[in-house]
């Protein structure tokens, strides 16, 4: 076989507003059934730079297990309800909300706990990735690498908003602004 | 009769208006990389001949980090994941789609050239009339009740695909006065890192329509909005049968190449 040859990468186009009846899937947002005693409701609202909601929006989460591990197992497309693969996918609806059903994530390498949000719309040429760290880990957030790179006053964005228990799950809602006043970080990983 | 003024700023350009910008803007980038920056690899966040961009685009820089391992690794997928049939296009309804019959193929890379094996790769497209079967796509051509326009496959061992399809066709749509999008096929791929997720759009040779299209001219640079090209390759067209293109796809370039090198040394 022949050496492989360095290639300059296929560049992003946007994701359009038609993906409807081809990405969203049976169980793409549910990574655990409501039901799992730990489960957890992950949510929030998209917003473009005036405020109004991104009504098609899709967005992917990808996160490590309860106890910091990346999952290696297949059925993230095809779910068997009790093999938590880490990876999700949710289109928001006309009020430009998702919700996602997962697990808290544990501490992964030397960050601490976050979800790996990435967003596609009409209108957005190349994806946004962002991260959703949780409020009751704030001793670990002093140290951790992404944080700290991050402007004080734009951090609270990468944080989302504990809402306690709502109907039996732990609530935390995580609204992206994708421009404008309150706007997310949003994160190159030079990739 | 006479037609009411419209509100100030809610009229829609005109194709030229809109081809000014993108003209401005390609020369923009083309004294830049004279002066020694370099090419634009990828679209422009904020670029207004797209105006859905307008409004959708952070106006703060990214805030450029280094992956943690939930980055450098991706979800896996797997032919339990995807029914080997779901890579053809025309064997999902009880007869056959209208169109031409085409087959894309090609591989998917990573930067360094080397294979991305077993991950998942989507497509989904408009039928050859230029419709979508989703439903917010009211452009009057027909649906065809043979042709869904949805695929999925995961790679080989050289990280290669094959789907068998009907060739989209182009279709309007409302940026400004008589957009029409060149044909083009929607792509969505998995690396080994999630970092190199990608979705983008793959086109058809000589399409008249790239000069006017805001979509594939946001970006700027012309050699890597050539790389969203697939090539006609006659020795993939089947006798009496379908039209072959060739495409390959690349995740990442250089730059992350270079990152992993140096990790490699630590």
């Amino acid at each position: 076989m022949s050496e492989p040859t360095p290639a300059l990468q296929t560049p992003s186009q946007t994701v359009g507003p038609f993906y409807g009846y081809a990405l969203p899937y049976v169980g793409g947002p549910e990574l655990v059934p409501g039901y799992h005693p730990r489960a957890i409701r992950f949510h929030g609202t998209v917003t473009d730079g005036v405020g109004e909601p991104i009504l098609d929006a899709l967005l992917e989460i990808w996160q490590a297990d309860e106890s910091g591990v990346l999952s290696r197992e297949l059925g993230s497309l095809d779910r068997d309800g009790f093999t938590f693969t880490g990876f999700g996918r949710c289109a928001t609806t006309i009020a430009g909300r998702y919700t996602f059903t997962t697990l808290k994530p544990g501490v992964a390498g030397k960050a601490a706990p976050y979800i790996l949000v990435t967003v596609f719309a009409r209108g957005v040429t190349h994806h946004l990735f962002t991260r959703a760290y949780f409020p009751e880990d704030s001793a670990l957030h002093a140290t951790d690498a992404v944080l700290s790179a991050v402007p004080a006053e734009r951090r609270d964005t990468l944080i989302c908003v504990s809402e306690g228990v709502v109907g039996g799950a732990e609530s935390y809602r995580f609204d992206i602004r994708v421009q404008g006043e309150n706007e997310t970080v949003f994160l190159d990983f030079d990739a | 009769m006479t037609t009411p003024a419209p509100r100030p700023g809610t009229v829609p350009a005109s194709q030229n208006e809109i081809t000014a910008e993108i003209e401005a803007i390609e020369a923009d980038a083309a004294a830049r990389v004279a002066a020694g920056g370099s090419p634009e690899l990828q679209p422009r966040r904020d670029y207004a001949p797209y105006r859905s961009s307008l409004l959708r685009h952070p106006t703060h820089e990214l805030v450029r980090v280094d992956p943690e391992e939930v980055e450098r690794v991706s979800p896996a997928f797997g032919h339990t994941d995807v029914n080997v049939l779901e890579s053809d296009l025309t064997i999902q309804h009880a007869g056959e789609p209208i169109g031409e019959r085409m087959t894309v193929s090609g591989r998917v890379l990573d930067g360094e050239g080397r294979p991305v094996r077993h991950q998942l790769i989507e497509l989904w497209q408009a039928n050859a009339g230029g419709r979508y079967v989703h439903k917010r796509d009211q452009h009057p051509a027909p649906l065809d009740p043979n042709f869904t326009g949805v695929g999925r496959a995961i790679t080989g061992d050289n990280g290669e695909y094959s789907f068998t399809t009907i060739k989209p066709g182009p279709y309007p749509w409302k940026n400004h006065m008589n957009a029409w999008r060149p044909a083009h096929i929607h792509f969505s791929l998995f690396g080994t890192a999630f970092t190199q997720r990608l979705i983008t759009q793959m086109y058809f040779p000589g399409d008249p329509l790239f000069a006017l299209d805001p979509i594939y001219q946001s970006i700027a640079d012309a050699d890597a909005r050539a790389r969203l090209i697939g090539q006609y390759d006659h020795s993939l067209s089947v006798p009496e049968f379908s039209l072959g293109y060739r495409w390959d796809i690349v995740l990442t370039g250089p730059k992350s190449t270079w990152m992993e090198s140096e990790d490699a040394d630590e």
